[in-house]
Formats: structure tokens, sequence, C-alpha cells
């Protein structure tokens, strides 16, 4: 009893319920009519394009950042890769390699900026980090329009000018990642090894890290800045590391999320990223100052598991489309919830 | 020296923003085309519209709790009020008055939970009260979408979704203008809707009259140091609370004056914007997020909405693109709540390290003699 206890506190009420309500869903699709294969295919495919986006929460939670609600901020690197590698003409692995030096360049850029600014505000960084992602947006919007892109397929076909709002990747690097090894299981069932593996790989390099001489002055700072700053870390440093890590974790993100969705999706799509990404790893058991690698594989398994499974099990057992609000309700009262916890 | 630049910081964060905020305005002005009747117009509607809720802000600012993005909750509630009003077919005045009353015990409620929850993430209330409001508009949605018609009865079948139950997503109000119209005066083509702008005035009176009150200095003194004001008797978790439960219930009458002015209720993202529009018009009047006055607020809805109307029309005439325009106004409301926090964070982490510095001055100093 008093294991069950602990683990219950160990893991949490929150991931417990979702975790069983999941379950739940699984268990009862097949007596709606839904495919069983079809569902795992959904989320085993959305878990590859979101993870690495979850991913890049962990440097900034392990520095002491906080959440990172200025996810905007890296994903645009990410589209700005994916754009550049566009303009090239670039096919195949050819260009989201380049799509991915751009992004990642960029995303080092903006990270360093984007870190020398949450410096100068320690203490308020989710609130600045939220409303500098939604500028951020807004501003590149307006870059969008004029920069001098020429790709036809990716600028506005009328006018020959401004980027269009979602530009197909088909002929360029569709599923270069995803197609990568893929089991064929059935009819509905592929899985997208390349996207698990290369999730893994950069899980990896996250993990491996975080065991650097680096990673543990990051993880000090993040659980004890008196103590880090009286070991002689350079707190403002490690800090700058964390969100340039973070940042550019966000790009890779993105564009391993286009090329599987297929479509480079511009202007306001990056603001539809930012809470459903915070909440998936705090879902997956972080909190506002700990995460590991094993909560975003949790979280990000937990949460697109709601999300495609809700749609299609409630929706074809009550024949209501509850599943947008549920989404709002569990990733919101999620955050919530995390902010209200009492710090370490 | 020191204290002097302290001194011309604080004027130039004090007045920085509205002056920026003015040149662009000016050099926008000439640029849009616009007539200046047509411009005192459309500032005199916005104020009317806006500064309700922007001045519904300033509550939580003295106790130290920063902008309330949790105005979202009251902005909800009012609106529930008044779908409820259109629903009994209650026209003008009386059924604003009506919708305010039906709408009132929801933002207590709304509120009282807010308080509640930001007592439990004191340092960061902000992002906690904007994560409250997505939160609430969930259940805000789910109330209206599947509540509305299956459950709570609807006596007009035309307000609501064609399959039966929930409420359509744009609905024409019948108490449009209700206030506007009670005193209108025009003068010079400029319509002025007199009996608003005394409402406006009547919230102006009871902030000034508030604060003098033993919880506004209660209030003050929790803004300015929770620990003190626990020490001096205050019950401060109370404090905050009264102070959110206050803020909700304004911004849901602000809500209400802002809906009677358009006439027709966005009803699943009409609440959405109002804190950031709220916030920015605030920061723009030269608030900061620990300090803002009536003043400000007035100052700042006029000037923020006078941008907000010139910029589209500038920017399409100079680049011969609407959309610009439109990113660009975007782009300086989160621009501009993005700049005042950061401001307002940067000098409080100075002023830290500033405190940290002459404590080991004179630390240091008796051990040098």
């Amino acid at each position: 009893m008093v294991a069950i206890k602990g683990f219950i506190k160990d893991f949490g009420w929150p991931r417990i319920i979702i975790g069983l309500f999941l379950l739940a869903l699984f268990v009862a699709a097949p007596f709606f009519g839904v495919r069983v294969d079809t569902s795992l295919n959904d989320v085993l495919v959305r878990f590859g394009m979101n993870a690495i986006m979850v991913l890049s929460m962990v440097p900034m939670i392990q520095s002491g950042c906080g959440l990172n609600f200025g996810i905007p901020v890296g994903l645009i690197a990410g589209m700005i890769g994916a754009v550049v590698s566009l303009e090239f003409n670039l096919v195949g692995l050819a260009g989201i390699v380049v799509a991915f030096i751009v992004g990642i360049a960029l995303a080092a850029i903006f990270g360093f900026l984007y870190g020398l600014l949450l410096n100068r505000v320690k203490g308020d960084e989710m609130i600045i980090a939220t409303y500098v992602g939604f500028s951020f947006v807004f501003f590149m919007n307006m870059m969008w329009l004029i920069l001098p892109f020429k790709n036809p397929s990716s600028v506005q076909g009328f006018k020959g000018e401004g980027l269009r709002v979602t530009i197909s990747v088909e002929d360029y690097w569709y599923h270069v990642i995803s197609d990568f090894l893929k089991i064929d299981v059935s009819k509905y069932l592929i899985i997208p090894t390349g996207m698990i593996l290369f999730f893994a790989f950069m899980a990896f390099l996250v993990w491996g890290f975080f065991k650097t001489k680096t990673g543990t002055a990051i993880t000090a700072v993040g659980s004890n800045p008196d103590y880090a700053r009286a070991s002689g870390i350079s707190i403002d440093k490690m800090r700058i590391v964390s969100v340039m890590l973070s940042t550019m974790l966000a790009a890779i993100g993105m564009i391993v999320y286009q090329q599987s969705f297929g479509f480079v999706q511009m202007y306001n799509s990056p603001l539809a990223f930012s809470f459903p990404t915070v909440a998936a790893v705090l879902l997956g058991g972080a909190s506002v100052n700990k995460a590991s690698i094993l909560n975003v594989i949790i979280g990000t398994f937990l949460f697109q598991g709601i999300l495609t499974m809700t749609p299609s099990v409630i929706n074809s057992a009550i024949n209501i489309d509850v599943s947008e609000i549920i989404r709002i309700i569990v990733s919101n009262g999620m955050i919530v919830y995390a902010l209200t916890r009492k710090a370490r | 020296m020191n204290y002097d630049k302290n001194k011309l910081g604080k004027m130039m964060t004090g007045s920085v923003v509205p002056l920026m905020f003015l040149i662009i305005s000016v050099i926008a002005i000439p640029l849009s085309q616009f007539t200046g009747v047509y411009l005192m117009d459309q500032i005199v509607t916005r104020l009317v519209r806006n500064s309700f809720l922007v001045l519904s802000l300033l509550l939580p600012i003295m106790a130290g709790m920063g902008i309330n993005f949790g105005m979202v909750l009251g902005a909800m509630a009012g609106q529930i009020g008044l779908v409820f009003i259109t629903d009994w077919g209650i026209k003008g005045a009386p059924g604003l008055l009506l919708a305010a009353v039906v709408a009132t015990p929801i933002a207590i409620i709304l509120g009282y939970f807010a308080g509640i929850v930001l007592n439990r993430a004191k340092g960061r209330e902000m992002i906690t009260s904007m994560m409250l409001s997505l939160f609430i508009a969930g259940i805000y949605q789910f109330f209206l979408l599947y509540l509305c018609g299956s459950i709570i009865p609807f006596k007009s079948a035309g307000m609501l979704l064609s399959r039966g139950y929930g409420v359509r997503n744009a609905l024409d109000l019948g108490v449009a203008k209700g206030f506007d119209n009670l005193l209108k005066i025009n003068i010079g083509g400029v319509g002025i809707p007199v009996g608003t702008f005394l409402i406006i005035a009547l919230i102006c009176f009871f902030t000034i009259w508030f604060r003098n009150t033993k919880l506004g200095h209660d209030m003050r003194a929790v803004g300015l140091g929770m620990g003190v004001s626990d020490s001096a008797g205050i019950a401060v978790e109370k404090t905050r609370i009264q102070s959110i439960v206050i803020s909700t219930v304004l911004a849901c009458y602000g809500q209400i004056i802002y809906l009677q002015n358009i006439g027709t209720l966005n009803t699943y993202n009409g609440a959405d914007q109002a804190a950031l529009f709220a916030a920015a018009a605030l920061l723009v009047g030269g608030a900061t997020v620990a300090r803002a006055t009536i003043p400000n607020a007035i100052i700042g809805t006029a000037l923020f909405h006078l941008m907000f109307i010139v910029m589209p029309m500038a920017g399409k005439y100079i680049t011969g693109q609407a959309m610009i325009g439109e990113y660009f106004r975007m782009f300086i409301s989160y621009g501009v709540v993005t700049l005042a926090l950061i401001l307002h964070s940067w000098k409080r982490q100075k002023d830290k390290d500033m405190d940290r510095l002459s404590f080991r001055i004179d630390a240091a100093k008796p051990a040098s003699k």
C-alpha cells in the first residue's frame, strides 16, 4: 500500500488520470469501429513529429530559465532554414541537410540574443518569453511578405512575391527522414523508424551533453544558482548556452515536423506550438525547474495520444466533437497546475 | 551623479513609450489620408469602448500582482451575461444592467478562483493568469457549445446552432448602444456618448476613492512588500484575492460596455485579445508593471487606438500591401507589452544588484578601518 502511494506520489495524479484515459480510449476504440492500427500509426507519426520540439524544453528548464514559451523563436529559425533550402531548389537529403544547417545556424544566433535578453529578466522569463515569441512571429510575418523569395512553389502565385501560407515540400524533401528504414506492418500501420531513430539520436545527444562538464554546470545553475556561483560557474554564460541549445533543438524539431507533414506552414503557425509543447513536457512529469528525457518521451506520447484518440473515438462514440475543447482544457490546465506547484 | 542618472532613467521609462507612440502616430496620420473629424470620431468611439477594460487592470497592479491577464475571465463572464440577456430579449440600457447583474456572480466566482490560483503562484502571477485565462476559455467554450440549449434551456432558437444546441458563433446584440444612446450629443460631426463617459468617470472616481479606503491602503502595502505587510498584520493572501475579484468584476462590466458599443458578440473568441489590447493600451500610456494611474489608462487607450486605426492604412499606402500594416499593428501591440515587461524586469534586477553592491560596500567598510 505504501509502495502504491509512493508510486502515485512520484508519478503524479494528472499523469495517472490521463494515462488511464488514454488506455480506456485504446480499449474502447475497436467497439466504435476505430481501427487500432490506424490509431497506433497516427500516434507514432505524431510522436515523431513533435518529440524533438518537446525535447527542446529540457535545456532551458534545467538551467532555471523556466518553461520555454518562447519556442516560436526557434521554430522560426527552422522555418527560415526550410524556405532557404527550397529557394536553392535542393531535393532529397541535400535539401533537408541544408535546411538543418541554415536553421541551426540561425537558431544559434537567435538563441544567443534571446539568451542575452532572458539574462536581463531573471525571474520573469516565462511571461516575457511568451510575449517575445508572439512579437517575433508578427515581426517575421512582415518579413515573409517583404523578403525577396523567388521559388515559384513558395511565393504567392498571383503576385509572385511574399511567401504562401502553406508551402508544399512534396517535390523537395517530403518524408526524407520519416521513410528512412520504415517498416510496413500493415496497410494502416507504417512505423516511421527514421523519425524515431532521429529523435533517439537527438535525445542521446542531449543526454550526453548533460553528462559533460558544461551540462553538469547548467544543471547546477538551474537547481541552485547561489551554489553554482560559489563554485565559480558563470551563471549568465550557462543560461545562454542552454537557451541556444533549446532554440537550436526547436529549429531541428520544426524541420522534422515539416518533412513529415509535407508542408511548411508560415505566418502564425508557430503560435500554435508554444502551449501544446510546454503542456506535453509537463504531462510527462517535468516541473517548472526539472525535466528529463524520460519526461519528454512519456509526455509526448500521452499528449499526442490524447490528441489523436479523442477525435476518432469520442466522436464515433457520442457524435459530439469535444476533442478540441478537451485539448484546450488538458493542455492549459496542465500548465496552470505546474505553475501553481511550489518550486522545488 | 548616480541619483541624477536614476531620476533621468525613471523619467525616460515613464514617458519614452507614450512619446514613441505619439511620434509614430504623427508620422502615420498624414500617410493614412484620414480626415481629422473621422479620427476624432474614431478615438472617441475607442475611448468609450476600451477605457473601462483598461481601468480594470489598475487594482492588481497596485497590489503588486502585475498585469492581470486573467481579466479575460471577467470578460467571459460579461459575455455569458449578454448571451442570456439576448436570449431573454431584453433591450436597451435595462438589458445591459440586467446582463451585469447576471454576470457579476459569475465574475466573482471566477475572480475568487483566479485569486486562489495566483496565491499559489507568487512571483509568476502574470504567466499564471494568462494560462488560467486560456484554461477557463476551454470551459467557457464547453459551457456555450454543449450545455447551452441542451441542459440550459434557450427561448430563441435563432441563437442556437442548426444542430439544436450550442450558441451561434456571432450574435447580434439587442442591447447594442444601450448606454451610448443615453445623452448622446454631437459636436462638429463627432458623436459623443455622454452616458457611457459618465459610467467611465464613475469608475475613475471609484478607483480614486478606493485607494484611500483601508482595503486600498492594504493593497498598496501588499504591493510594496508581502513580507512586511504580513508582519504588519495585513491578511496578504486575502487582500490579493480581493484585488483580483474586483478587477475581474470590473473587466466583466468593461466587456459589457465594449460589446454594447460594437453591437455584435463574437461568441467564442471575442474575449481572447481583450487582455492583450488592454495591457498594451495601459503600457502605451506610460504605466509600468508596478505602477499605473488613471491618466496612464486614458491617454494610453487614446494613443494606442489612434495607432491602431492609422497603421493599416498607412502601411497600405506605403507598401501597397494591406497585410503589412495589419501585421505591424499586431507586432506593435505585442511588442509594446514585451518591451514594458522587459524594462520593468530589467530595472528590478538592476535595483537588486545595486542593493547587493551597496550592502557589500557597507559590510566591507568597517573591516577596512
